[in-house]
């Protein structure tokens, strides 16, 4: 008799920390390794609130915020060694890129429209901020493959949301890092959108993780704002792909706490009934109320990693905005490693415009 | 006759073909719900229903690949792509098999299919947003190329391409969506696909351009009349079919011919242009052909757009010096 594949039931994502900031099982994160994820998440919601200020006064570029998301980045990145690991990043991902070592001040200066924002400072182990959705992921994969050609034991970390999921270079990337064995991982954000389209219109598959299985590779599913549960799932992970078990794709299930981007207005698509399904489960507030109830935190410590928080923003913001604006040279600056006469004529004839 | 926006005249139009034709679909990423990220399709899903406007999984690919099929089983769907920048996701089946259908069907099969995405910078967009890669779809035979610059031709083009059996790649100017306002005649009426339009009169030089360029064109035009060189412009309207006759005789009509785009030089749509002038209005060019176009490099950050887009100075300059080159 024909044997078909079982319906589906509904699956929990793995958690760590419940809503009230309750650890519900064991962490391998010690008490100064949260605060500094703490530290990183609290930074990236300074830099959010304070670069869509900007952006409303016309002083700061299109761009899309972390909020809501910050316990999933920084769980995944915190899992990450910046001196042999590698991130191919979407670009929602901040606090990851910049606990990487990228200068917040690049990722201010790239929103602001500044050539100089495509700047990765020489030893930061990070693709550029990808806008063609999920075009890093072939290239995580060739990474990972070479990583482990050259017998490093460097791991490639991609980010992806739930909407870039459904390009064929997804698909492309998981079968080849499964055949390939790559030590990549592949951390897809289900923040709930793309843009306007809901998940539900992505795929009707019970998880994203489940698709891992059709691939060959490992799975996961997470609950997203916990940060604890990300950091455990991704360390399983990277260990796992360090040590050449192959790839693993996890599921983040997390929500857009915001807009897609400083351009986008959600009250077009997003219901009151959606942010109340979701009420109560802000990423930052459960690891606070962790971070106290263990006494780690208390008002003045939490007061002085806000004030840190405020001066790096403050201080990245004040370096892009004095960053003098860049010429038309910059047009022509890193196009080709051997650029040839025609291109040079080029080069000076937009030279000498400027100068009319 | 009111007065429309390209994105009203868009809306509008779309929304008279799918009540005038139930095989009319609309599909793309953001196109319903929301009614697309720049509006072209706002209130059409409640119109129509979320079964003829539907929100398609993110992936390019499938989108025109699905329309195809959508073509061919009947339908007459209207593909958006939205931002031409992601066409590359989908080159795939626009040019290997959108563009070739009927020609590997042995005409057993048309596509009766309209791809539309918006196109160009000037509007700082994130990265990746603004390029004008019209040549590599002029480059994909089967296909038909068309790029509005008025909210009326909005309207005719894009119900001309809903009629024809090719499939139409209709390019609509990111900049011209709400800036370029016209009038618009309320009943239906097509403007030819193929036929290029005159679009200011002028003695001494003709300047060619589609889309968001024609009117930029046009405001160098004006400061050109000022200093006393008239200006004679032509709106192609359509790159594929080229209009042959509309460009010679334009050309011919002043002796000197400017192609303004905004995509870099080499291999860009000025290219065929001036190969095409130089065949056709030989004995009648009293100076080199002249491209004014985006330099040899990627679409930049915004910060920098303005240096990158032929903006009105650099054209009336280059027109002016155009003036002084004797035979
Ligand atoms: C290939 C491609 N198609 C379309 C777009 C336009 N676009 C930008 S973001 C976005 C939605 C992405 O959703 P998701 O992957 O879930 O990431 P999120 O924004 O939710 O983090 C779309 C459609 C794009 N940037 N690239
Ligand atoms: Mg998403």
């Amino acid at each position: 008799m024909t044997r078909f594949t079982p319906p589906h039931e509904a699956v929990e994502p793995f958690r760590l920390l419940d809503t009230a900031g309750e650890l519900l099982g064991e962490t391998q994160m010690s008490a100064a390794e949260i605060l500094e994820s703490f530290e990183w998440m609290l930074l990236t919601r300074t830099f959010d609130e304070k670069a869509t200020s900007l952006q409303r006064q016309g002083r700061f570029g299109t761009f899309s915020s972390v909020r809501g998301q910050e316990a999933s980045v920084v769980g995944a990145a915190s899992a990450l060694d910046p001196a042999r690991d590698w991130i191919a990043p979407q670009y929602r991902e901040l606090p990851a890129i910049l606990r990487h070592g990228m200068p917040l001040e690049n990722f201010a200066l790239y929103f602001m429209g500044h050539p100089g924002g495509c700047v990765i400072p020489d030893h930061v182990r990070i693709l550029p901020i990808q806008i063609s959705l999920a075009a890093q992921l072939p290239q995580a994969v060739g990474v990972a493959w070479g990583l482990q050609r050259q017998r490093t034991d460097g791991v490639v970390a991609t980010f992806v949301g739930d909407g870039a999921s459904s390009e064929g270079d997804f698909h492309e990337s998981l079968n080849l890092a499964g055949v390939a064995k790559a030590p990549v991982v592949f951390f897809l954000q289900n923040n709930g959108w793309a843009i306007s389209t809901p998940r539900a219109k992505q795929t009707a598959a019970r998880t994203f993780a489940d698709r891992a299985a059709g691939y060959g590779i490992h799975g996961a599913y997470v609950d997203g704002n916990d940060l604890l549960a990300v950091n455990a799932v991704m360390t399983e992970a990277v260990e796992r792909a360090r040590a050449g078990d192959g790839p693993t794709l996890i599921e983040s299930l997390t929500w857009r706490a915001g807009a897609h981007n400083t351009a986008d207005d959600p009250t077009k698509y997003v219901t009151a009934a959606d942010h109340e399904a979701w009420a109560g489960t802000d990423p930052v507030e459960r690891v606070e109320a962790y971070l106290r109830s263990t006494g780690s935190l208390d008002d003045d410590g939490y007061e002085a990693i806000r004030h840190r928080c405020a001066d790096e923003v403050d201080r990245a913001l004040g370096v892009a905005q004095s960053t003098p604006a860049a010429t038309s040279g910059a047009l022509f600056d890193h196009v080709y490693a051997e650029p040839f006469a025609r291109f040079d004529a080029q080069r000076e004839a937009w030279r000498q415009m400027q100068e009319v | 006759m009111a007065v429309k926006t390209m994105v009203e005249s868009i809306r509008e139009t779309l929304a008279d073909e799918m009540a005038r034709d139930g095989r009319v679909m609309v599909i793309g990423e953001d196109v319903g719900q929301l009614g697309g990220v720049f509006r072209a399709t706002e209130g059409l899903q409640a119109r129509f229903g979320a079964d003829r406007v539907v929100d398609m999984p993110l992936a390019e690919g499938v989108i025109v690949g699905a329309g195809l099929g959508l073509a061919m089983s009947g339908m007459r769907p209207v593909v958006e792509i939205q931002f031409l920048g992601f066409g590359h996701q989908a080159f795939h089946q626009i040019g290997q098999q959108v563009a070739r259908l009927r020609y590997r069907s042995a005409g057993r099969h048309s596509v009766p299919m309209v791809i539309r995405a918006p196109f160009g910078g000037g509007v700082r967009t994130p990265e990746l947003h603004s390029d004008a890669f019209e040549a590599f779809y002029a480059h994909c035979p089967g296909l038909k190329v068309v790029a509005p610059s008025t909210a009326h031709d909005a309207k005719g083009l894009l119900n001309a391409a809903l009629d024809t059996d090719d499939p139409v790649l209709y390019l609509e100017p990111l900049k011209g969506y709400r800036l370029q306002r016209d009038e618009v005649p309320e009943d239906r009426f097509t403007v030819p696909i193929g036929k290029a339009q005159v679009v200011r009169e002028g003695t001494d030089v003709t300047i060619v351009a589609w889309s968001a360029a024609v009117q930029l064109a046009l405001k160098a035009a004006d400061e050109l009349a000022a200093d006393g060189i008239s200006a004679h412009v032509l709106d192609l309207r359509s790159l594929v079919p080229l209009d042959v006759t509309g460009v010679a005789d334009a050309v011919s009509a002043t002796g000197r011919a400017v192609i303004l785009h905004e995509a870099p030089l080499t291999g860009g749509f000025g290219a065929e242009l001036a190969a095409t002038i130089q065949q056709e209005c030989f004995y009648d060019l009293l100076a080199p052909v002249h491209r004014i176009t985006a330099p040899d490099t990627p679409y930049p950050l915004a910060g920098i757009e303005e240096a990158y887009v032929p903006d009105q100075a650099r054209v009336v300059r280059e027109v002016t010096a155009l003036m002084e080159v004797a035979p």
